[in-house]
């Protein structure tokens, strides 16, 4: 009854303008819904490993989604082989500086400023008796280069030396068409150029956002990418740590205060045109608007990428339980998980490049309705 | 829970090595990519409408050629034209022209015929007229000679006159 209806409205509707939106809209919601998904996926690995005298997966997969001291290769507790990192400790007596290797995987105590000691991969103080002293870790700041921090920086030497060889080209000839790997990043340029910036920021005024978008774009892709291979010098979870799409938002929101025009903050504060009791429901509601964006942005790229993660290493995990069980178990289950595990990994393959997309796509809408223009009457052309 | 507690290391380490990666990237990279993109697009949209104004022109060209070769076309057909009818003028000029002096020469020999016969009769009077006086002067002369033998003198003399008239 319904269908020739259906079908005449969706015959009405300009095919592109579809096409693209539902696109969008269901990677919206299927990332929403994965991530749904693998808590529950998680809190049942959680529980099998707890039952799990020698392998708890919960506590594997933490280890290997959070940021760590140093950049574990393989092997485990003593055997462990591990690329040592430098800690650097800010304290109110000054820098301690060290390598992470001096914790012998957190069994030993390291003696400077005050006496550190690896707790869950934390660096806490310890008073003489071993326990955390709590007062005198406050006044501990951590800025070691942490896997985490180790990773962007060979994300950042990668982007360099992916791009600058390719400037250097455009700049040599520019009117020639394009080879090698400039033609894979053309159109992704490209795309980000007429089908982000342009449509959402307006034809005059992109240009000044177009360094950051490609910046955020290229520095998520790229990421999200190196997350996604299992062995150094991938494996960090960057993209899907808090902290990092924390930075990458909270420059997103600088940059919208910093160029936002009087028209935004006038549609925020005092929504023209709206009477004055309905203003006192709406302006909490825009200010609550304001902040929410950012942390949406935060939130979205940080709940997908680790989910993603957390799922895989899920699959991963199955293998060693039904191994603990009995080795028969083990192998018969491989071959379902390493089949889930490729798939997902295909699927993430496809989520790096979509959550790039999203993030620079909505930080673009961002930036867009920020120095967007009032609309007068009669001024239409 | 610490997924989602944010490490004040990473957050500065992040802000520095983004902000670095911004700078080198804008600077060296996004500038020279997008600019060159741009110069690109430009070049090709004045390639396209030098096309579009070349292909406008040749094909004002074209048209302006058949107008020269129509306009030639005419003008020949009007040279010719005006030729054969010159050519018909002065042929039937020249007949005219013929015709009048013939006419012309007629008349004059016409008139010239009209003056001797004059002259001619001018003459014959004046002959006549010495005649009839020697005649005269014959006849008196015989008259005193003789009726009879005068009128067969003059009868004589006339017949003379006849034969020389």
């Amino acid at each position: 009854m319904f269908a020739p209806a259906f079908t005449s409205l969706a015959m009405k509707l300009p095919v592109k303008y579809t096409l693209k939106h539902v696109f969008t809209a269901l990677f919206l919601a299927f990332s929403i819904g994965l991530f749904a998904e693998e808590h529950t996926e998680h809190s049942a690995a959680e529980t099998h490993g707890h039952s799990e005298q020698k392998f708890d997966a919960g506590k594997m997969i933490m280890e290997h989604i959070l940021d760590a001291h140093d950049w574990h290769l393989w092997g485990e507790h003593h055997s462990a082989v591990s690329i040592p990192l430098p800690v650097i400790l800010y304290t109110d007596k000054g820098l301690d500086v060290f390598m992470s290797s001096a914790f012998h995987h957190g069994e030993a105590t390291v003696i400077g400023k005050y006496s550190y000691r690896l707790k869950d991969n934390k660096i806490v103080v310890v008073n003489q008796t071993g326990e955390t002293d709590e007062a005198a870790s406050a006044k501990v700041l951590d800025f070691s280069i942490t896997k985490n921090v180790a990773a962007l920086f060979i994300s950042i030497i990668l982007l360099l030396t992916i791009f600058l060889p390719v400037a250097k080209r455009y700049k040599e000839n520019a009117n020639r068409a394009p080879s090698g790997i400039q033609s894979l990043l053309e159109p992704i340029i490209l795309f980000i150029k007429d089908n982000v910036a342009i449509p959402n920021i307006g034809e005059k005024k992109y240009e000044k956002y177009m360094p950051f978008l490609l910046t955020v774009f290229f520095f998520i892709l790229i990421n999200n990418l190196m997350g996604l291979v299992p062995f150094f010098p991938g494996g960090a979870n960057l993209t899907g740590n808090i902290s990092v799409t924390f930075t990458l938002a909270a420059i997103v929101l600088i940059i919208v205060i910093v160029t936002s025009n009087k028209h935004y903050w006038q549609h925020i504060l005092a929504m023209p045109g709206v009477p004055k009791p309905v203003l006192f429901i709406l302006t909490p509601i825009e200010i609550l608007g304001f902040i929410i964006r950012p942390f949406v942005l935060m939130m979205r790229l940080f709940a997908n990428i680790t989910a993603g993660h957390i799922v895989i290493l899920s699959f991963i995990s199955l293998i060693f339980i039904f191994g603990a069980m009995s080795a028969g178990a083990g192998y018969g289950i491989s071959i379902f998980s390493m089949s889930l595990v490729v798939f997902m990994s295909l699927l993430e393959l496809l989520v790096a490049f979509l959550q790039a997309y999203v993030f620079t796509l909505l930080s673009a809408i961002y930036f867009g309705s920020a120095i967007e223009e009032g609309h007068h009457e009669g001024e239409h052309h | 829970m610490a997924l989602l507690t944010p490490s004040i290391g990473l957050i500065f380490w992040m802000l520095i090595g983004f902000g670095i990666l911004f700078f080198l990237l804008s600077k060296f990279a996004w500038k020279p990519i997008l600019t060159a993109l741009k110069e690109r697009e430009q070049s090709i949209d004045e390639s396209l409408r030098q096309a579009e104004k070349a292909r406008a022109e040749m094909s004002q060209l074209v048209a302006k050629n058949e107008e020269l070769l129509n306009q030639a076309k005419e003008e020949r057909n009007k040279i010719l034209h005006d030729a054969r009818e010159a050519a018909e003028k002065v042929k039937a000029d020249i007949i005219d022209k013929a015709n009048k002096e013939a006419e012309e020469k007629l008349r004059q020999a016409l008139r010239e015929i009209e003056t001797q016969k004059k002259a001619a009769i001018v003459e014959v009077k004046n002959t006549v007229g010495l005649m009839a006086l020697e005649i005269a002067e014959k006849v008196i002369r015989r008259e005193l000679q003789g009726d009879n033998k005068q009128l067969e003198y003059v009868k004589n003399l006339a017949k003379e006159a006849e034969l020389v008239a």
